[in-house]
């Protein structure tokens, strides 16, 4: 498996990174030998083996439906999450005008 | 099969329609966060670090979402995926601060299922008809942007970001607005029986994307659809539809194509206007997240959501018509809504109590007092009315006095009108206010004898054979007594004398 330069300008669009023809020339080849080296797996016999989400068993772990039950992953702490933001006016987030 | 045509120029059209309905789960936190889900809060006072996709922050889903996605699935009779994962959406927009949605495209918690619409002459249904679910998978619903309150900014608010809703995906199975206005109430009457969706459209708790396409009757291929964004009302469902199907014809008989696109719908001109996108915006680049592990869901837990389920809409109305003795309508209607059958249900124990019959016996009376009765009166009222007033106990009062001949329909509503207004107790208005009608036969009979003393002729040519005469004789007892007499006793006492 191999990307061509115009996948890969691709995909640095879809996820917003601005490359030039330099940083393309340099990451073409760079992927393809990631991608050449992950390939070696595919020599390994895998037809008895489940596909796993994980090399040792484990479950997914729930949460009970509890508002703010741990302050660390609760809301109110507006302060907190517009402290980064570049604008931020009357508790909302400013962003550049998006129209549908 | 419906018979939904649309005549075009170059002959007759039919439709094809599926819907995509996001239902908010009603939880009290979000999917992957302990924060509220509290609708109308001040903005950004409901984002934990987990739904602004702070760096190193983990999603943990939450228990519930999982248990009512997984019961709306029983109640759709849809087979529950016990293996289902979570996968990555991948866009950027400036209401999805992690710049993935987590959904369910490779491995739905909920897969294969349906929904049955019943037939409606009036809308165009002629008979029941089954619509086919194809999965319904969990995924995180996105901020609200505001573009109008700022010049040259758009204002994010988070508070939405991360709550979790279910997709609810349909078979291109409908051929009808009609049809398809009808799966949405049904879908909305059994999330709301559930108990898995407030089913609020007006806040967004339910939406609908609505795919469409037509071809000429008589075609097996489908024609190129088109999708429809973010539909929230039933009505507006089916005009986009109605607009999107002429739209279409339009075009092809134009001799143009169909463009495969996505469509917004304006709800001020009830039309459909083509979204601006880019070509690569569907290019999504699924993947699974590796902050998740699959969700593997046992027994005990699939058990308790099973015994949790309530009597759900179309065994509800079955057991309405055969054991209740209900008419099909009054089954109907009075299913549609949890809040009408919560109330029938219990004044229909209590009634059942104060008259000392079976449930079965008194259903009908219950039945028409709760559709139309009862809501006639509140309406006629209008601001007056204190709902409150209205407990099943006076309501059962009212059904028993007239249950036993104590006061006439007309007084029911009379004493009900009271009820409303001031809550006093049934029985004491009756008295008070002299709402009570005449069973007494000594009144009656005295009165008839004096109508029938000062009118010998019609009593001669009744006796000739005039029938219809009998009406009159019950007008001017009605009317002698002031309204009060039972009809039945009028009618016996002038039988008897009239011979």
């Amino acid at each position: 498996m191999s990307v061509t330069r115009e996948e890969v300008a691709k995909i640095a669009s879809l996820a917003r990174i601005s490359m030039d023809d330099d940083a393309l020339d340099h990451m073409v080849p760079e992927l393809n030998n990631i991608l050449a080296w992950v390939e070696q797996l595919g020599e390994v016999d895998t037809t008895s083996v489940e596909p796993m989400a994980a090399v040792i068993p484990l479950e997914q772990r729930l949460r009970d439906d509890v508002v703010d039950a741990d302050p660390k992953t609760g809301g109110g702490r507006r302060d907190d999450i517009l402290a980064n933001a570049p604008v931020a006016e009357h508790g909302f987030f400013g962003v550049p005008k998006v129209i549908e | 099969m419906s018979n939904y045509r649309i005549h075009g120029a170059t002959g007759e059209w039919e439709v094809v329609i599926g819907l995509e309905v996001h239902a908010q789960v009603t939880t009290n936190a979000k999917l992957f966060s302990g924060a509220s889900t509290a609708f109308g809060a001040e903005p950004n006072t409901q984002v934990s670090l987990v739904d602004a996709a702070m760096p190193g922050m983990l999603p943990v889903p939450n228990r519930e979402c999982i248990r009512q996605a997984v019961r709306t699935g029983m109640a759709i009779e849809a087979q529950i995926n016990k293996w289902s994962r979570f996968d990555r959406k991948n866009y950027f927009y400036a209401d999805l601060p992690q710049g993935y949605q987590i959904s369910q495209l490779y491995h739905p918690i909920v897969g294969e299922g349906q929904l049955l619409i019943e037939a409606d002459e009036k809308a165009g249904i002629p008979e029941d008809k089954v619509i086919g679910i194809e999965r319904i998978h969990v995924e995180q619903d996105a901020g609200k942007l505001m573009h109008d309150q700022h010049p040259t900014m758009s204002y994010v608010d988070l508070n939405r970001t991360g709550v979790a809703l279910m997709e609810i995906v349909s078979r291109p199975d409908m051929t009808s607005p009609a049809e398809a206005g009808a799966y949405i109430r049904k879908l909305r009457a059994i999330l709301r029986y559930v108990g898995s969706c407030d089913g609020n459209m007006e806040e967004g708790s339910m939406r609908a994307d609505v795919n469409v396409s037509v071809r000429k009757v008589g075609d097996t291929e489908l024609g190129t659809r088109t999708e429809t964004k973010n539909v929230n009302s039933v009505r507006f469902v089916m005009q986009a539809i109605e607009h999107e199907v002429q739209r279409q014809i339009d075009v092809i008989e134009d001799g143009k194509k169909i463009v495969q696109e996505t469509r917004l719908f304006d709800p001020g001109t009830g039309t459909t206007r083509s979204m601006r996108s880019k070509e690569d915006a569907h290019d999504y680049r699924y993947f699974p997240d590796p902050d998740l592990l699959p969700l593997i869901l046992d027994e005990a837990f699939l058990d308790e959501c099973r015994a949790s389920l309530p009597e759900l809409p179309d065994a509800k109305r079955t057991r309405y018509e055969n054991d209740l003795g209900l008419t099909p309508y009054n089954a109907r209607e009075l299913t549609a809504e949890v809040e009408t059958f919560g109330r029938f249900e219990t004044l229909l124990g209590v009634a059942a109590k104060t008259l000392g019959k079976p449930e079965a016996e008194v259903a009908t009376q219950v039945a028409n007092w709760s559709l139309s009765v009862a809501p006639g009166v509140a309406k006629s009222l209008g601001d007056e009315a204190n709902m409150a007033n209205a407990t099943a106990q006076r309501q059962a009062a009212i059904l028993a006095m007239q249950d036993k001949g104590e006061i006439s329909g007309g007084q029911a509503k009379e004493i009900y009108e009271i009820v409303l207004k001031e809550g006093r107790e049934p029985d004491e208005i009756a008295e008070t206010e002299g709402l009570k009608q005449v069973s007494d036969t000594g009144a009656i009979e005295s009165a008839v004898d004096d109508i029938l003393a000062n009118n010998q002729d019609k009593v001669e040519q009744y006796r000739g054979g005039k029938d219809k005469l009998f009406g009159f004789f019950v007008g001017q007892t009605m009317k002698a007594m002031q309204g009060k007499a039972n009809p039945a006793v009028v009618n016996q006492i002038l039988k008897d004398k009239l011979g």
